[in-house]
């Protein structure tokens, strides 16, 4: 159990510590956040209601992430260093979690930009929101590991990766923009809860299929 | 690691059968559809246009059974290794797309002539549907990109199991959303049915379930022809 | 190491064959390593010498056939023709992170020891992206060797090598006398005095 912990702690180590090197995809995601809310300004009429602009931060939020999730296993990719890790005696489930610790890091960063641009941009949040939105990047970022490894072996990395995240993320949008503006967040939050606690156990289980051909 | 062509791609559905399957299926649909529109009473607030319900959720169900066989065949996939799987798996998401594909269609029938719209966001079944759909068709988009192989094999049966964890997910997800979001004005859920529609309805679903069945068994004996055919050619060439 | 295991063959291979595709790159391939045995593969270019090696470490499944490699993936050492290294984390981390997913105690001290063996130690803290063919080589070897494999699988060791790199790989393969290897190479006469068996691809 020890070996694992510090296994999975040596991977996210090694994830973060080749972001704050390389510098690749956090800035990228936080200029696509700002970008992406501007443009969100220019397509809502005046008059347009603070429930739509909540609905849109989601669609920001999910984009970022999937922008965030194309550069999942960038570096591996690089020296072919995957082959180096599925060789290695650890559990391939340790690299999921890795893997999904260090993309949950990037977004909640990513968000630490976005939340307070929205909130200039258009309206003051709330806690909730910021509660779901910390619930979604758990989801997403469980997900998207293991559907970047998938689309890793197909021939159009970057089209697949997309079209196999987004009806997932569906759920995660509903959860999300329901916990942002009913009067009762709780159930919302709940679901969110169900959807992390059910997708990350799928993912966790089943990283070791997708990752060895 | 088992070498012979047959193992591989497995026998296939009993030749045996085939036949009885597709009678079945025949003797169920048509009588079904009798029952259900002779004998079964009109519906006292929709009148005849209710009739549709015999089609269309029948179908409904059937895309999740489809859907649930697949990831069946998936699981069995990944925790066995057979390859023969994959293609069980393929064919009945396969099978799935078409029937949920006519659900909504069915189901866009069926808001047309209640409700004078093609297509609705407060019908909850509708939107499940539009979500699956989606995905089994990324399902699909992710085979057509992968080159065949154990990769794809064990890629597709994983995401067959999230499919299938999608389905209660996406239909609780739907359902608080209705609350919110997209308030369920219209539903088709009415009173309890009197039992001569449900006899009707029961034999209408055997008979869908007895068609996928049949379908099922025509195109995976048609795909494992194929790829037995493909093997020998490169044995021999 | 009992008696048993010293007369079981590490690999076995059964009439193995490899298609991607339409592609066969491997056809009813029997094969037959057995413990301490030192086996070239020789061939021209696509004749399916890494794919051999990348069956053997358990990277590929076989299309056909049957494999038995008798090692468990905490004693095989896969050298690939990929470093597979960070070009961002420098030599010494590459290394330590391996230490750490093998499991090895004082990794921080076998990755130094290992550097120095390979004549990288001055190279320690610099990234692995700055590295030159040959230095990324020697490194390769590095991660390779690291955990004291039981097994290796080396696809065109000599590759990039200097004839110092040269030199140093051969001392090293001269120290592990007992270790099993598969050694896919243009240049057999190189390990010529080492081998005990060769295998010719088509």
């Amino acid at each position: 159990m020890n070996a694992y912990a510090g296994d999975v702690a040596a991977l996210a180590r090694k994830d973060l510590l080749l972001e704050v090197r390389s510098r690749d995809t956090l800035p990228a995601m936080l200029l696509f956040v700002v970008s992406a809310l501007t443009i969100f300004h220019f397509a809502l009429p005046s008059g347009s209601s603070e429930r739509a602009e909540t609905g849109l931060l989601w669609i920001a939020i999910v984009f970022t992430a999937l922008l965030g999730l194309t550069r999942a296993f960038a570096a591996e990719r690089e020296g072919g260093v995957l082959d180096g890790l599925v060789l290695a005696p650890c559990d391939r489930s340790a690299i999921w979690l890795g893997k999904t610790i260090g993309l949950t890091v990037f977004l909640v960063l990513a968000e630490l930009v976005a939340l307070p641009a929205f909130a200039l941009f258009f309206h003051p949040l709330s806690w909730d929101l910021v509660a779901a939105v910390a619930l979604a990047d758990i989801g997403i970022a469980s997900i998207g590991t293991l559907l970047a490894a998938i689309a890793a072996a197909s021939r159009a990395r970057e089209l697949l990766l997309p079209l196999l995240f987004l009806p997932l993320a569906i759920p995660v949008v509903i959860g999300g923009v329901g916990a942002s503006i009913a009067s009762d967040p709780g159930s919302f939050l709940a679901f969110l809860i169900l959807y992390d606690g059910v997708f990350a156990i799928l993912s966790w289980a089943s990283f070791e299929y997708v990752i060895t051909e | 690691m088992s070498t012979s062509l047959l193992s591989r791609h497995g026998r296939g559905p009993s030749v045996r059968f085939g036949p009885l399957f597709a009678a079945a299926a025949l003797a169920l649909l048509v009588g079904g559809f009798a029952l259900a529109f002779y004998w079964a009473p009109e519906d006292a607030d929709q009148g005849f246009s209710q009739k549709i319900f015999y089609l269309h959720v029948p179908i409904a169900l059937t895309a999740y059974a489809c859907f649930g066989w697949g990831a069946w065949k998936a699981l069995r996939l990944l925790w066995t290794g057979e390859r023969r799987y994959d293609l069980e798996s393929y064919t009945a998401i396969h099978m799935g797309l078409i029937f949920g594909l006519l659900t909504l269609v069915t189901g866009s029938i069926w808001a047309k002539i209640s409700w004078g719209q093609w297509w609705t966001w407060g019908e909850r079944q509708l939107v499940l549907f539009l979500i699956l759909f989606l995905f089994y068709s990324s399902y699909f988009m992710l085979r057509y990109s992968t080159d065949p192989g154990p990769r794809r094999e064990r890629n597709s049966a994983v995401y067959a199991l999230f499919g299938v964890v999608l389905i209660p997910v996406s239909f609780l997800a739907v359902r608080i959303a209705g609350t919110i979001l997209h308030p369920t004005i219209f539903t088709h859920e009415g009173a309890d049915l009197p039992w001569q529609m449900l006899v009707a309805f029961l034999v209408c679903l055997a008979g869908m379930l007895s068609l996928a069945a049949t379908l099922y068994r025509v195109e995976l004996t048609g795909k494992r022809i194929d790829a037995s055919l493909r093997e020998l050619r490169e044995l021999l060439a | 190491m009992t008696e048993e295991s010293r007369l079981t063959d590490v690999i076995t291979a059964r009439k193995l064959s490899k298609r991607f595709g339409d592609k066969r790159v491997l056809e009813g391939l029997d094969l037959v390593v057995p413990r301490g045995g030192f086996v070239l593969v020789t061939g021209p270019n696509g004749s399916g010498k890494t794919t051999l090696l990348r069956l053997c470490a358990g990277l590929f499944t076989p299309t056909d056939g049957e494999l038995e490699v008798e090692a468990p993936r905490g004693a095989i050492g896969f050298l690939a023709h990929e470093p597979l290294v960070y070009n961002e984390l420098t030599a010494l981390e590459n290394l330590d992170l391996y230490g750490r997913l093998y499991r090895l105690p004082e990794r921080r001290e076998r990755a130094g020891a290992m550097l120095e063996r390979f004549g990288l130690w001055r190279a320690r803290n610099e990234r692995a992206g700055t590295f030159s063919r040959g230095m990324l080589q020697r490194l390769a070897l590095c991660r390779t060797l690291l955990h004291d494999p039981d097994l290796l699988l080396l696809d065109e060791p000599f590759d990039g090598l200097d004839v110092d790199g040269a030199e140093l790989l051969h001392t090293e393969l001269a120290e592990r006398s007992s270790v099993t290897a598969l050694v896919a190479t243009h240049d057999p006469e190189a390990l010529a005095a080492r081998s005990t068996a060769r295998l010719a691809l088509a």
